[in-house]
């Protein structure tokens, strides 16, 4: 498809601007004008209208299609939410609006959506006190080890080390190391948990925290968690939560009755806002007591009087953390999803969640390998491991559900596992959508064994086939305009 | 009823006889009876109606008809009707990061155009496809040039948003970073002071172009001065400015970031934003983020893949340049479609429209006697005005006449308690802006 810059005729604007009503032609020195001219294309807005339609049909998304991609949930967004994010008083409102003295009282409704989901998601999780700040998931675990360290730093503890578990997403490490920690990893016993004994080994004095995700990378819930805390603890040291899999466990169990003192909750996941092709989301962080004084700054606030206020006096906090209070929108759509559906329809969401992905593992286990075979919770993990045996890798058969029109499942994560596909159907799927998807697994599994060669020219319906990552990596081109720049 | 969930009862009694388990309850098993939540004290669930009613009424609560002369890195800019239909497809809304980049060329080739866009707009050779927003960019940034030098000092003009700067402050706090300031002088920066202290260790010069006063600068000598000592410089610019003024690739700027609110986004009470960063070629394999290049498919097609994914964390887990992980793709497309709308002719006349107002406010402003207009540097949609007076009380006086008069500098300026920074966007008018010196008037009067 063609560039939207090489649609550009000189001429041509997309957008009328309002003739100017005041003395025109303010001239600035030429020392600080701009030289080369920007080359925003010149096009209608039709020409606009139709290029990024165009566009978006070339994508697959859940509006159109089955997208089990594990670990990412990718559940249904409702629309309703979109419709309440789009109302004027909150799109239009100024977020320093809040901040200037009597400004508050003009955005009480918005300091309403961040006070509410503070409690509301203290209470889902059994924590004491949340920040909305924290713009992902993983600016969110950034922010959590910050608290950690600030704690420690404060205990006057010298810690250097977070253990992590080698199931873990790639930003449980990556974000302990931004916040100048060291990583320990935990190897995965036989049955799928983190193995115990090897943590026992490795906790000591200087172990600041221990991050997990629960139920874990690999759909499965650690009935010791309680005693693993504990163990924690007993060094000082502290039990953070990835909640990215936050949407398995609702109403059943909480984080913070589990013993874990700070957590962040991917709200694009559990709380189905829309992943926008790769954010935005939003990542609140929740600690208990302890921990609450180093929130980031500022902290909505609530008077006497219930009135509501952003509070900026937090000597202890560990600082500014993003420039105001989170991603207010994707914060609100949260806060819709959440009211909708209210105890029992949260609840109802890991029901089915759970119930869909465990469906799947019974009606697959026959024909691709299971590592770790036991009740799942919200997703589940095959390996391609027989396949393979035949030629047949996981992006082979990936590419294979492309052509069927189904978003394959997230291949080769958990990266412990060989061959991984990981699927998660979440509770919005119907049976008849999950009996399509397992209809199409099972002739991969069928075409693997009779016609292995088949896969390698895989996907032929899209509008490409297999691209060439190595060019794109050694030949860097991240920009049209380079060689005219 | 959940209208979000197809199972019937009859459908979830078949899966669980599939599944082999009598219950759903069974299924959580391994969630122990002492695991059980202490409360779980959340409201019963509303119908889409009653929700909405209520959303109507808080938002309400909310001001909807102020007139902005608010802006501090924050921008009432219009947004034009065709940018939120585009972005609200949910063939762009509701699918996520393009790993499979052949059922997912809609966004990488939108991301593609983005990065083009952005690199075009700045005159710098490679962008990423998005960080989460202004202030958090500029630390990547700060970091990334530590990563690029080795060294470990930053220099920060003091013309750089406080919140910004606040942002790095808390980042750093236990990494080894030394950070050194240089206060403006007559709203510009410190030259001077920047040189002095410029040296060997120093890995990054901060600034930022118009910086938080509005003043608008070259700063190219100071960029020559960093280079020679192998410094290198991070400059925040504002987009829309960018229509007119000296782009940080022609003052020779190695990392260039900034706030994409300004491109077709809405205010939205403080996200979600849009963080840009461009940079030279030869610093891309250090650049932290998503990042889309354009390659060819088996028939010697052009297509788009997420790259240079090795620096990610995904891949190098603690070894990363950066933990991001999601950026704000959807802000990214969306200020493309924006930026596409206006083209290159409407991005110079929103700039000339932006300066052209707040020239006449500036002007008009300056007729009220008792407070004095800055003018000791040349600005582009916002300038500063001493009120002789407490300007977070004349705020607030003017919020009560429907005003939104600016932003006092006081709150992150000791010393500049009287000053108001008045930020005028083409959206206002000359009624508006002849209405709002009057009301300052008065209430100054008073």
């Amino acid at each position: 498809m063609q560039l939207i810059f090489e649609q550009s005729v000189p001429g041509r604007q997309g957008f009328k601007m309002p003739v100017s009503d005041v003395p025109a032609k303010t001239q600035i020195a030429d020392r600080y004008r701009r030289i080369k001219e920007c080359a925003w294309p010149q096009v209608s807005e039709l020409e606009v209208v139709r290029h990024f339609t165009k566009l978006s049909q070339l994508n697959f998304s859940v509006d159109s299609i089955f997208y089990p991609l594990g670990s990412c949930t990718m559940k249904y967004n409702p629309k309703f939410t979109e419709a309440v994010a789009r109302l004027p008083g909150f799109a239009d409102l100024h977020p320093l609006l809040a901040q200037l003295s009597d400004g508050e009282s003009l955005a009480q409704g918005a300091l309403k959506v961040l006070y509410d989901m503070d409690r509301f998601l203290s209470e889902i999780t059994g924590m004491d006190d949340f920040t909305m700040q924290p713009l992902a998931g993983a600016h969110g675990e950034l922010t959590g080890v910050m608290l950690i360290a600030a704690y420690h730093k404060a205990k006057g503890n010298k810690k250097k080390y977070i253990i992590i578990p080698d199931s873990a997403h790639g930003t449980n490490p990556a974000s302990a190391a931004t916040a100048g920690y060291d990583i320990i990893s935990i190897p995965t016993k036989k049955d799928g948990t983190m193995d115990v004994e090897i943590l026992k080994k490795k906790l000591n004095p200087d172990v600041a925290a221990v991050m997990l995700t629960c139920p874990d990378t690999l759909g499965i819930f650690n009935s010791d968690i309680d005693k693993i805390a504990e163990m924690v603890h007993n060094v000082d040291g502290l039990m953070y939560y990835d909640g990215a899999n936050l949407n398995a466990i609702l109403g059943r169990c909480r984080p913070g009755d589990l013993g874990f003192d700070v957590i962040h909750i991917n709200l694009h996941k559990t709380f189905a806002t829309p992943h926008g092709g790769g954010g935005p989301g939003a990542g609140p962080v929740g600690v208990k007591k302890r921990l609450s004084k180093y929130l980031p700054i500022s902290r909505v606030v609530q008077r006497p009087n219930k009135t509501l206020f952003l509070d900026y006096d937090c000597p202890d906090s560990i600082g500014y953390t993003s420039s105001f209070y989170g991603n207010f929108a994707v914060i609100l759509k949260a806060y819709a999803y959440i009211l909708l559906l209210g105890k029992d329809g949260l609840t109802e969401t890991s029901n089915h969640a759970v119930l869909n992905a465990n469906y799947i593992m019974h009606r697959l286990k026959k024909y691709f390998t299971v590592p770790y075979e036991r009740t799942c919770m919200h997703e589940c993990v095959f390996s391609a491991a027989q396949q393979v045996e035949k030629g047949v890798h996981a992006i082979d058969i990936a590419k294979f559900l492309i052509d069927q029109g189904i978003h394959p499942p997230t291949v080769y994560f958990p990266m412990i596992v060989k061959e991984a596909m990981m699927v998660e159907p979440t509770e919005t799927e119907s049976k008849q959508a999950m009996d399509r998807f397992i209809d199409c697994m099972i002739k991969a599994a069928d075409l693997a064994q009779r016609n292995p060669s088949m896969f390698k020219d895989l996907p032929i319906t899209t509008p490409i086939s297999r691209p060439d990552e190595t060019k794109a990596a050694r030949d860097v081109d991240c920009n049209f305009f380079f060689d005219t720049k | 009823m959940n209208p979000y969930i197809a199972n019937t009862p009859e459908e979830t009694q078949e899966m669980l006889r599939t599944v082999g388990a009598k219950s759903i309850d069974e299924l959580f098993g391994d969630i122990k009876p002492h695991h059980r939540p202490k409360s779980f004290n959340i409201p019963d669930g509303k119908s889409e109606f009653e929700v909405v009613k209520y959303f109507k009424r808080l938002s309400a609560q909310n001001a909807t008809s102020l007139i902005y002369f608010l802006g501090g890195g924050y921008y009432d800019h219009y947004v034009p009707a065709a940018v939120g239909a585009l972005i609200s497809r949910g063939e762009f809304l509701t699918a996520y990061t393009p790993y499979q980049p052949e059922c997912s060329q809609g966004t990488l080739q939108a991301l593609y155009e983005y990065q083009s866009a952005i690199c075009t707009l700045t005159q710098m050779d490679v962008a990423n496809a998005s960080l989460y927003e202004g202030g958090t960019a500029l630390y990547e940034a700060a970091m990334m040039a530590v990563r690029i030098t080795g060294r470990n000092k930053i220099i920060m003009d003091g013309g750089v948003s406080p919140i910004y700067r606040k942002i790095l402050k808390s980042y750093t706090t236990n990494l080894d970073i030394e950070f050194q300031e240089t206060p403006v002088v007559h709203g510009q920066s410190d030259r001077a002071q920047i040189k002095k202290i410029l040296d060997k260790k120093t890995a990054a010069v901060i600034l930022q172009n118009p910086n938080f006063f509005g003043a608008i600068d070259d700063h190219s000598d100071i960029i020559d001065e960093a280079h020679r000592l192998g410094a290198l410089v991070v400059e925040s610019v504002y987009p829309v400015s960018l229509g007119i003024l000296k782009t940080p690739g022609e003052m020779g700027a190695d990392i260039v970031t900034g706030e994409g609110q300004s491109l077709g986004l809405p205010l939205n009470f403080g996200g979600p934003y849009l963080g840009f960063m461009a940079t030279k070629k030869e610093f891309v394999r250090k650049m932290p983020g998503r990042i889309v290049g354009q390659t060819v498919d088996a028939q010697g097609r052009r297509c788009f893949v997420n790259t240079l994914q090795a620096r990610e964390q995904h891949i190098r887990r603690e070894k990363a340049t950066s933990n991001i992980c999601t950026n704000v793709a959807s802000c990214a497309v969306q200020s493309l479609i924006f930026m596409c709308l206006l083209g290159k002719e409407g991005l110079k006349e929103l700039a000339q429209l932006n300066l052209d107002k707040a020239e006449f406010a500036r002007l008009t402003l300056e007729k009220i006697k008792g407070i004095e207009v800055k003018r000791s540097s040349p600005t582009f949609n916002e300038f500063t005005v001493d009120l002789k007076t407490d300007a977070s009380r004349v705020v607030a006086a003017m919020l009560k006449r429907g005003y939104a008069a600016g932003f006092p500098l006081g709150r992150y300026y000791k010393g500049m308690e009287n000053y108001l920074l008045v930020t005028v966007t083409e959206k206002r008018t000359k009624d508006e802006i002849l209405d709002f010196a009057k009301n300052l008037e008065e209430v100054l009067c008073n």
